[in-house]
């Protein structure tokens, strides 16, 4: 193929040092931001793609007018960097498609580069096992905005998902949002400026850790929704992220769900069960630096569980929290407590063990049905005995290796 | 006798292998190969030079069709010689390997009316392969585009409203972002409940041609059926193809075949958005009984806009006739009593 540019000498060595599966025949092919239908060439070195192969993006801002897609497997698609002077993927010019990049193969691996201000989601892999996400930028640039996409980095129904070194900005739902999956890792990412920092969805298994959530509406969400293919989400544990500022106000587009988190909260959880949310750095949360709750909407899905059960909370440093509670009676909570109300709220459902030497607040409202006017907060002690510990998630060696 | 007669012509045929038919026929070699042809004219599917189909080739119609951007569609279904195509229980049709299913896109006030895009579904040995084909402007051959294109087009609408847009061919990966289920391509049109075949080659396709069973009513005649049953046919044929549970849309939750329960949550009704991001148009459910104004399936339907418009690929315009239908359906529902 005429655009295809193949130093075969220094790519295979490579290919062959990140995946040991891949065949003797695997190439590099490297397409130019500057080439003539740069954004046709592109999605055709995407199609003709084979398993094993690089497809190297050339430095510079691509001026794209429709969202690109990868569908064969085992394909590493690679900039040359997240940065200004990387390789630049820009929608802001996009006439179709409802994602920047979207993936349904397995085993890609997707680094160093850039999305910019897409008009829906930004990467979106759904039914990609095995995908890692490395060193990324999904940014709307503009800063929070209603009309910019919903999600940043956006895998959904898949297995096993390594997301490394991202940095996503300006999400108007969830700049990194994990959805109906299982065997998940959310690591050494920053997530500033979202309306949920990073979220994790009807989804099994997930460590969320060493991440940095700040000026989100919410820093980090574990929800499980209803009339979901997938949800009874569970074992998800939540440790040593830097949680801290997360005061933009909520810029969500009514009716989604992540327009009802109230700004100033650093995680929430919502209707899932063995949550560990333990030794983050908590600072500056208006709202809360965890809350507690269920899921106070009316639905007819029998088989959903409504409550959070068996969540707990350990070890994590606080900082001021709860001098701007942004829920309904909030403020008048923490005129009533000294001017702040405790770092810790809990609605009244389900249950919940809080080793902590911090306050929690209970709304008492242990009846899903019951509105939040009828709040009756009071101090709670959540403190007793932990169900054991969760495992962890650990990744396929193959997932490890492409990061190294 | 003459069924007998011409049953045993078609088996001699077959087991002489020889062509010996004077008519044309597709290059079957080339459908059954391995190769992604440049040109669509190496399958023989029309007559050289032109656009017109060969006679040995069957044009079908649907009941309902996909909308994309009101583009007069042709239709064409090749079954290799000796083989048959079957129905199964659900309505699914199963067709032999060798099979093409030819669907080309125009407009009738557009460049003389020549074909801008035919795309091919053709079935081989390791599975259905898609490809497009897009038409040169002198209308004698089209060149396949992979990566899909923006084409200019200009046209009117039946209500007579001037458009001028950058059609889109899709790429080869969004062919399958439709044609998926559990992430393998496959037909979606033909399904036995809204595939019209002409009797002749339903006899010559099919091992059992009673078995279509055209039972879906047309969209826009009314006569044909319901309010509620054409916005179901219309749904089925537009949205159901991702949103199954086996389709590209699994994850929403929002399954929209004609077989699913239309009164249900994964109906839509009452359902509240789940990845729909500003595709909610601030609207709490995507069918709000007997608020379509309030019902955000209708806001997606009538948008441009990439983050909010559905379907996804293929509709660079509003189907307004279907839009007004679906807002009828959804106006002459009885009101939620909470």
């Amino acid at each position: 193929m005429r655009f295809y540019d193949v130093p075969r000498a220094t790519c295979l060595s490579l290919v062959a040092a990140m995946l040991a599966a891949a065949p003797a025949t695997a190439k590099t092919i490297s397409v130019s931001a500057t080439t003539p239908d740069a954004n046709e060439k592109l999605q055709e070195a995407l199609i003709l793609a084979e398993p094993g192969d690089v497809v190297q993006l050339g430095a510079g801002t691509w001026k794209l007018t429709d969202g690109l897609s990868l569908d064969v497997a085992n394909v590493t698609l690679r900039g040359a960097g997240a940065g200004s002077d990387g390789s630049i993927l820009d929608f802001s010019g996009q006439q179709g498609a409802g994602e920047g990049l979207l993936v349904t193969s397995d085993d890609v691996f997707l680094t160093d580069f850039a999305v910019l201000n897409t008009k829906g989601d930004g990467i979106k892999s759904k039914g990609a096992d095995r995908i890692v996400y490395h060193q990324l930028r999904v940014e709307w640039t503009a800063g929070p905005k209603e009309t910019n996409g919903a999600y940043g980095i956006y895998p959904v129904e898949s297995t096993d998902v390594l997301i490394d070194s991202v940095f996503v900005r300006g999400a108007s739902d969830a700049g990194i949002y994990v959805g109906q999956s299982k065997n998940i890792i959310v690591r050494e990412s920053t997530a500033i400026e979202n309306v949920a920092g990073i979220e994790i969805e009807n989804s099994y298994d997930a460590d969320v850790h060493d991440n940095i959530a700040t000026k989100n509406t919410g820093g980090i969400l574990v929800f499980d929704l209803p009339s979901l293919p997938m949800q009874g989400g569970h074992n998800v544990r939540v440790f040593e992220n830097d949680v801290r500022d997360n005061s933009t106000p909520n810029f969500a587009p009514k009716g989604n769900i992540v327009a009802s988190v109230p700004a100033g909260t650093g995680v929430l959880v919502m209707a899932n069960r063995n949550v560990e949310v333990f030794d983050n750095i908590f600072d500056q949360n208006g709202t809360s630096n965890v809350s507690i709750i269920g899921y106070r909407y009316a639905y007819t899905d029998a088989k959903y569980q409504p409550l959070p059960r068996a969540i707990v909370v350990r070890g994590n440093q606080h900082g001021k929290a709860g001098f701007a509670p942004a829920f309904p009676g909030g403020a008048e909570m923490a005129k009533a407590m000294g001017g702040s109300i405790p770092p810790i709220l809990w609605d009244g459902t389900g249950d919940a063990v809080v080793n902590e030497d911090v306050g929690v607040l209970s709304l008492n409202l242990p009846d899903l049905k019951m509105p939040q006017s009828a709040a009756k907060p009071s101090l709670v002690s959540l403190k007793g005995t932990a169900p054991a510990a969760l495992p962890g998630v650990t990744l396929p060696a193959s997932m490890e290796a492409k990061v190294k | 006798m003459k069924r007998i007669a011409a049953a045993l012509a078609a088996a001699m045929l077959c087991a002489s292998g020889v062509v010996a038919v004077p008519v044309a026929a597709p290059d079957q070699a080339v459908i059954d190969g391995t190769a992604m042809p440049a040109k669509l004219s190496e399958f023989a599917l029309f007559r050289a030079g032109t656009a017109q189909p060969i006679e040995t080739i069957a044009p079908y119609m649907l009941n309902t069709p996909l909308f994309s951007d009101y583009a007069d569609k042709h239709r064409l279904l090749w079954i290799p010689v000796g083989k048959k195509a079957s129905v199964a229980e659900d309505g699914t049709i199963a067709f032999p390997v060798g099979t093409v299913i030819v669907k080309s896109f125009g407009w009738s006030d557009f460049n003389g009316g020549h074909p801008v895009e035919t795309r091919l579904l053709i079935h081989r040995a390791d599975g259905w392969l898609a490809l497009p084909y897009i038409w040169d402007a002198d209308g004698k051959d089209a060149t396949l585009a992979v990566a899909g294109r923006r084409v200019p087009v200009s046209f009117k609408s039946p209500d007579g409203q001037a458009h001028s847009i950058r059609y889109a061919v899709p790429n080869k990966n969004q062919c399958k972002e439709c044609h998926s289920k559990s992430g393998v391509l496959e037909p979606i049109g033909p399904k036995a409940r809204n595939f019209v075949l002409p009797a002749n080659f339903a006899s010559r396709y099919f091992a059992d041609p009673a078995a279509l069973k055209p039972v879906m009513p047309r969209w826009d005649d009314p006569k044909s059926g319901t309010v509620a049953e054409r916005a179901r046919a219309y749904l089925d044929v537009n949205c159901a193809h991702c949103h199954n549970p086996a389709g590209s849309a699994s994850n929403s939750g929002l399954f929209l075949r004609w077989t699913d329960d239309p009164a249900g949550v994964n109906y839509g009704i009452g359902k509240r958005p789940t990845a729909a991001g500003r595709g909610s148009g601030g609207m709490d459910f995507a069918v709000a009984p007997g608020d379509p104004d309030h019902s955000f399936l209708i806001y997606r339907m009538e948008s441009l806009d990439p983050g909010i418009a559905m379907p996804e690929v293929g509709r660079s315009t509003v189907h307004k006739e279907g839009a007004a239908l679906l807002r009828q359906w959804i106006a002459e529902m009885p009101k939620a009593s909470h």
